[in-house]
C-alpha cells in the first residue's frame, strides 16, 4: 500500500530495558492490558472454537453421507446417557440434529470467525500499523476478551439442558420466534440467548476500542487516507458493529421476556408479530456477514500488494467501497426475508437494493487484479491464499446476485443453494483471508517460519475439499434440497455423498495445518523483522519478530512525501 | 411498459427507502388471523393413507390415487440444475436462471479466473522483476464501476418484470385452499367448496415404497387441485412457522402463525408435484412433506363432490354469499 518510512530508529538499536519486560505468566495471560497478548488469546480461542465448530460440521456430513438415518440416534443415546437420562427418542434424536446445526454456526460466527478476524488480527496489527503504541483502552481490551468465555460456556452447556423436544437449543442460529419462545420450552435457548447477549457485549466494547484507537492514537503523519487498507476494514467493521449488534441485542431481550415474562412481542395471539423478530434480527445480521468479510478484505489488499512488490491499485477506492458496503449492508436486510408474505413493493426495494452491493464488490475484485498486474509476484503461502481468496469469493459473489432477485429466491430459499452461497462467501471468503492472515503475521506474531511446502500443501489439499464440499451445494439446492435436513430423499444421495467426502479431504487440509502449526512454533527458522522484503511496506514489518513487549515507546513519524 | 414501469418504481424507492411504500401492485393481504389454534395435539398419525377414497359422505367415487411420473414434480437423481416447472411464474423464473443469471455467473467467473491467471502468469517474479509503480488510471476505474452497473440493470429489468408476475392476484372464481402448518404435518381446508380441513402427514417408508412413490417427498393426503384453473392458496400456522414449498410449481411460502399469506398460481398439467417443508419448525422439520395431485378440471370437480363439497354454481344464493365472502378481504387489490 503505502511506502511509509517510518522515522523512528530501528527496533534493535532503540530498545529500552523495560520495553520488553514481561510480566509473570498469570498476570501477563489472564490480567493482560497488551494488545498482542490480547489478539494471541483470541487466536487461540478461535482456533479452539473453529475445532469445535468445524468438528461439528464433521458430524453434520457423516449423518448426510448417505440417505437414512445412520448415526444421529446414537449419538443422541450418547448425549442421554451422559446426562443420565433414559435413551432418545427418535424425535429427540432429529432435536439433536437441530441443535448440532444451531451450534455450528454460532460458534463458527461468533467465536471463530469474529474472534480471529477482528480480536486476533485487529488486536495484533491495527496498533501496530497505525504507530500506536497499543490500543486506547487495554484494560477494557481484556474485558473483551474475557466476556468470550462466559459466553461460549453457556452456548455449549445449553447442550446438556432441556430444549424443547430434547437437549439443546435447536432453533437454528437465526433464533426465530416462535420456535424460539412457545416452540422450545427449557432453558437451552435462553443459555444460548445469554451467550449471544454476552458475545455482543465483548464485540461493542472491542468496537468502542477500535474505533477510538483509530481515530485517535495514529502516528504524526498517519492520516486517514494513509492508513494501511486493514485498518480501514477494521475501522468500518467496528462501526457495523457498533450500529448493528445493539438491534440484535433488543431483539433477543424481547425473546427472552416472551420466553420467560408473558410479554408477547413475537406473539401474534397477543398482538406481536413473528416477523418483527426477523427483521430486527437481520437488519442485525446482514451488517454480521460484512463484519466477517471486510478484515478479510483488508488482509488480502496488504498481502496481494506484498507479494506483488506494488501498491495497491486505486486505494482511495479501495477503503471507500468497504465504506459504501458497509453502509448498503444496513438496508438490504430483508432479502433473508423474500419468502415471508411481504408486498411486491418491499420485495422490488430489497431486491435493487441488494444488487447495489455488486458495485463495490466487483471494484474490490478488479482493484485486486490491477494490483498483481504488472507486479513482480511471489507465490509465497500467504499469497496463494489470497489469490485463492480472490477466485472463490468471486463465485460467492455471482451466486449472490443469483439470489438477490427476489422472484428467483422464491424457489432458492432455505434450500442448500444458499448454503453453498455463503459458505463459498465465508468458510471460502472469510476463512481463506484467515488463513492468508495466519500465514503472513505468524512470522512476525511467533518470531519463527512456518514450513513453506505444508502451507502449500495445506492450501491445494483445503482447496480442493472445500470446494467438492460445498460446489455440489449448488446442485442439490437448484434441484430442491432444502436446509437443517438430518435425512434427504434417494435423488439428492449422489451429491451429498460428494460433499460429504470433500469434507474429509478439507479436514486432511486442517491436519497438515495444525502439524505445520506446531512443528513451526517448535522448530521453525527464525524470522527476521520483514521476511517479505521490499513489497512489505506497513510498520509491523520495522519491527523485530516477534515485537518487542512495548513497541513505539517513542512514536514513529510518517513522511509527509509518502503517498499511495 | 408495465415492467418500466415497475422498474421506475424500484428504482424511486431504492434511493428513498424512507419513501411510504404503497404503491398500487399490493397483491399480499397480511391480514392478522384470529390467535393460532392451541391444539398442539399430537398429528393424527392414524389417518389412513387412502382417506381420500374413503370419505364417508360421498356419493361420488373419488378419481383414483394419481401415480407420480418418475422425475416430473420431483429431484431426479443427480440433477444439477432446477426442476422441470409448471407454472407461467415457473417458466418465466427457470427461463431468467437459466438463459441469464447463470450463463452471467459463468463469464464473469471464468473472466475473473483469465484474468487472475494470466497476470500471474506474466507477472511471475522471474518473468517481471521489476514491478510496475502503476496505482491509479481513472479511466479503468470508471469502466470497472459503470460495466457492473449496466449489466445489474440488464438483470433488474426481467427480474422486476417476474416479481410483478409473481403477484398477480387471482381472479375471482379461482379455486381456493387454506393451507396450515402444524408441528409436524400439513393441513388443508377448501373453504369455498364447503370441505372441512383433512391433515397430510408423511407416509411411511414401507408404505410409500409399496405405492411407488418417493419415500421423504410422499405424504399419505395429497392437495388435490384443478390443472388449468387459477388457485389461491392462503396459508398460515398454526404453531410456529413453516413454509409451503413446492420447487416445480415456483411456490414458496411461509406459514407464519397470525398472518394469511396468499399464493397464487395456475398449474400447467396434470401430474403430482413434490414439495418439502422450508422453514425451520422443530425436531421433525424434515418430515412433513407435500404433494399437489393437479386433476384435469373434471375430474376434481368429481374429486370435490366426493368429499361433501359442492361446485360453484351448483346452489347459487349459498356459493354467491360465500364467494362474496371470500374474496371481500382481498377486493381492493383485486380492482388494481
Amino acid at each position: 500500500m503505502t511506502t511509509i518510512t517510518a522515522d523512528h530508529h530501528g527496533d534493535h538499536a532503540h530498545d529500552h530495558h523495560d520495553a520488553d519486560h514481561k510480566p509473570a505468566f498469570f498476570q501477563r495471560w489472564f490480567m493482560s492490558t497488551n494488545h498482542k497478548d490480547i489478539g494471541t488469546l483470541y487466536l487461540i480461542f478461535a482456533i479452539i472454537a473453529g475445532i469445535i465448530g468445524g468438528g461439528i460440521s464433521g458430524l453434520m456430513r457423516a449423518e448426510l453421507a448417505q440417505p437414512g438415518i445412520q448415526y444421529l440416534q446414537t449419538w443422541a443415546n450418547m448425549q442421554h446417557s451422559l446426562m443420565g437420562v433414559e435413551p432418545a427418542t427418535l424425535d429427540q434424536a432429529y432435536h439433536l440434529w437441530n441443535a448440532l446445526i444451531t451450534a455450528h454456526g454460532l460458534i463458527m460466527v461468533f467465536f471463530m470467525v469474529m474472534p480471529a478476524m477482528i480480536g486476533g488480527f485487529g488486536n495484533w496489527f491495527v496498533p501496530i500499523m497505525i504507530g500506536a503504541p497499543d490500543m486506547a483502552f487495554p484494560r477494557m481490551n481484556n474485558v473483551s476478551f474475557w466476556l468470550l468465555i462466559p459466553a461460549f460456556t453457556l452456548l455449549l452447556g445449553s447442550a446438556f439442558v432441556p430444549g424443547g423436544t430434547g437437549y439443546g437449543a435447536g432453533t437454528g442460529w437465526t433464533v426465530y420466534a416462535p420456535l424460539s419462545t412457545s416452540g422450545s420450552a427449557g432453558p437451552a435457548v435462553d443459555m444460548a440467548i445469554l451467550s449471544l447477549h454476552i458475545a455482543g457485549a465483548s464485540s461493542i466494547l472491542g468496537a468502542i476500542n477500535f474505533i477510538t484507537t483509530i481515530l485517535n492514537m495514529r502516528a504524526p503523519g498517519m492520516t486517514l487516507h494513509k492508513m494501511p487498507l486493514f485498518v480501514w476494514s477494521v475501522l468500518v467493521t467496528a462501526f457495523l458493529l457498533l450500529l448493528a449488534l445493539p438491534v440484535l441485542a433488543a431483539a433477543i431481550t424481547m425473546l427472552l421476556t416472551d420466553r420467560n415474562f408473558g410479554t408477547t412481542f413475537y406473539d401474534a395471539a397477543g398482538g406481536g408479530d413473528p416477523e418483527l423478530y426477523q427483521h430486527l434480527f437481520w437488519f442485525f445480521g446482514h451488517p454480521e456477514v460484512y463484519i466477517m468479510i471486510l478484515p478479510g478484505f483488508g488482509i488480502v489488499s496488504q498481502i496481494i500488494s506484498t507479494f506483488s512488490k506494488k501498491p495497491v491499485f486505486g486505494y482511495l477506492g479501495m477503503a471507500y467501497a468497504m465504506v459504501a458496503i458497509g453502509v448498503v449492508g444496513f438496508v438490504v436486510w430483508a432479502h433473508h426475508m423474500f419468502t415471508t408474505g411481504m408486498s411486491v413493493n418491499v420485495k422490488m426495494y430489497f431486491t435493487a437494493a441488494t444488487m447495489v452491493i455488486a458495485v463495490p464488490t466487483g471494484i474490490k475484485i478488479f482493484s485486486w487484479i490491477a494490483t498483481i498486474w504488472g507486479g513482480s509476484i511471489s507465490f509465497k503461502t500467504p499469497m496463494v491464499w489470497a489469490l485463492g481468496f480472490i477466485f472463490l469469493f468471486t463465485v460467492g459473489g455471482v451466486t449472490g446476485v443469483v439470489l438477490a432477485n427476489g422472484g428467483v429466491d422464491d424457489v432458492l430459499h432455505d434450500t442448500y443453494y444458499v448454503v453453498a452461497h455463503f459458505h463459498y462467501v465465508l468458510s471460502l471468503g472469510a476463512v481463506f483471508g484467515l488463513f492468508a492472515g495466519f500465514y503472513y503475521w505468524f512470522p512476525k506474531m511467533s518470531g519463527r517460519m512456518y514450513n513453506e511446502f505444508l502451507g502449500q500443501l495445506h492450501f491445494w489439499v483445503f482447496f480442493v475439499g472445500v470446494n467438492l464440499l460445498f460446489f455440489p451445494m449448488h446442485f442439490l439446492g437448484l434441484s430442491g434440497m432444502p436446509r437443517r435436513y438430518p435425512d434427504y430423499p434417494e435423488a439428492f444421495a449422489y451429491w451429498n455423498k460428494v460433499a460429504s467426502h470433500g469434507y474429509e479431504i478439507m479436514a486432511a487440509g486442517m491436519v497438515i495445518f495444525f502439524i505445520n502449526l506446531i512443528w513451526s512454533l517448535a522448530a521453525g527458522k527464525k524470522a527476521v523483522g520483514n521476511p517479505w522484503g521490499e513489497g512489505a511496506t506497513t510498520l509491523e514489518w520495522t519491527l523485530s519478530s516477534p515485537p518487542p513487549f512495548h513497541q513505539f515507546e517513542t512514536l514513529p513519524v510518517i513522511d509527509d512525501a509518502a503517498h499511495h | 411498459m408495465k415492467k418500466v414501469k415497475s422498474l421506475v418504481l424500484a428504482g424511486l424507492l431504492a434511493l428513498a427507502p424512507a419513501m411510504a411504500m404503497n404503491g398500487p401492485a399490493f397483491a399480499q393481504d397480511n391480514a392478522v388471523a384470529a390467535a393460532p389454534a392451541a391444539d398442539n395435539a399430537a398429528a393424527p398419525a392414524e389417518s389412513a393413507a387412502n382417506a381420500v377414497e374413503a370419505a364417508p359422505a360421498a356419493k361420488v367415487a373419488a378419481p383414483p390415487r394419481m401415480k407420480p411420473t418418475e422425475g416430473i414434480g420431483m429431484p431426479r437423481p443427480g440433477e444439477i440444475t432446477l426442476q422441470e416447472q409448471f407454472t407461467s411464474t415457473g417458466h418465466t423464473a427457470r427461463w431468467m436462471h437459466d438463459k441469464l443469471l447463470l450463463p452471467l455467473c459463468f463469464i464473469m467467473s471464468i473472466f475473473v479466473l483469465i484474468l487472475m491467471l494470466y497476470a500471474m502468469w506474466k507477472f511471475r517474479a522471474a518473468a517481471n522483476p521489476v514491478p510496475s509503480k502503476t496505482s491509479h488510471n481513472t479511466l479503468i476505474e470508471v469502466i470497472w464501476t459503470v460495466v457492473p452497473v449496466i449489466i445489474l440493470l440488464v438483470i433488474a429489468v426481467p427480474s422486476i418484470g417476474l416479481l410483478a408476475d409473481q403477484y398477480k392476484p387471482a381472479p375471482k372464481d379461482a379455486v381456493v385452499v387454506k393451507v396450515t402448518g402444524y408441528q409436524w404435518y400439513w393441513g388443508y381446508e377448501y373453504p369455498d367448496a364447503g370441505i372441512p380441513e383433512f391433515v397430510s402427514n408423511m407416509l411411511p417408508e414401507d408404505k410409500a415404497k409399496a405405492n411407488g412413490e418417493p419415500y421423504l417427498l410422499a405424504p399419505d393426503n395429497r392437495l388435490v387441485l384443478p390443472a388449468g384453473r387459477p388457485i389461491k392458496l392462503i396459508i398460515t400456522g398454526a404453531d410456529v412457522i413453516h413454509a409451503f414449498a413446492v420447487p416445480s410449481l415456483w411456490v414458496k411460502m411461509d406459514a407464519v402463525p397470525g398472518r394469511l399469506n396468499e399464493k397464487s398460481f395456475t398449474i400447467d398439467k396434470p401430474g403430482v408435484y413434490y414439495g418439502q417443508c422450508s422453514e425451520l419448525c422443530g425436531a421433525r422439520h424434515g418430515f412433513m412433506p407435500i404433494a399437489i395431485e393437479a386433476l384435469p378440471p373434471a375430474e376434481f370437480d368429481q374429486w370435490v363432490l366426493s368429499q361433501g363439497g359442492k361446485l360453484p354454481g351448483a346452489a347459487p344464493a349459498a356459493t354467491a354469499a360465500a364467494t362474496a365472502q371470500a374474496v371481500a378481504p382481498a377486493a381492493p387489490a383485486a380492482k388494481l
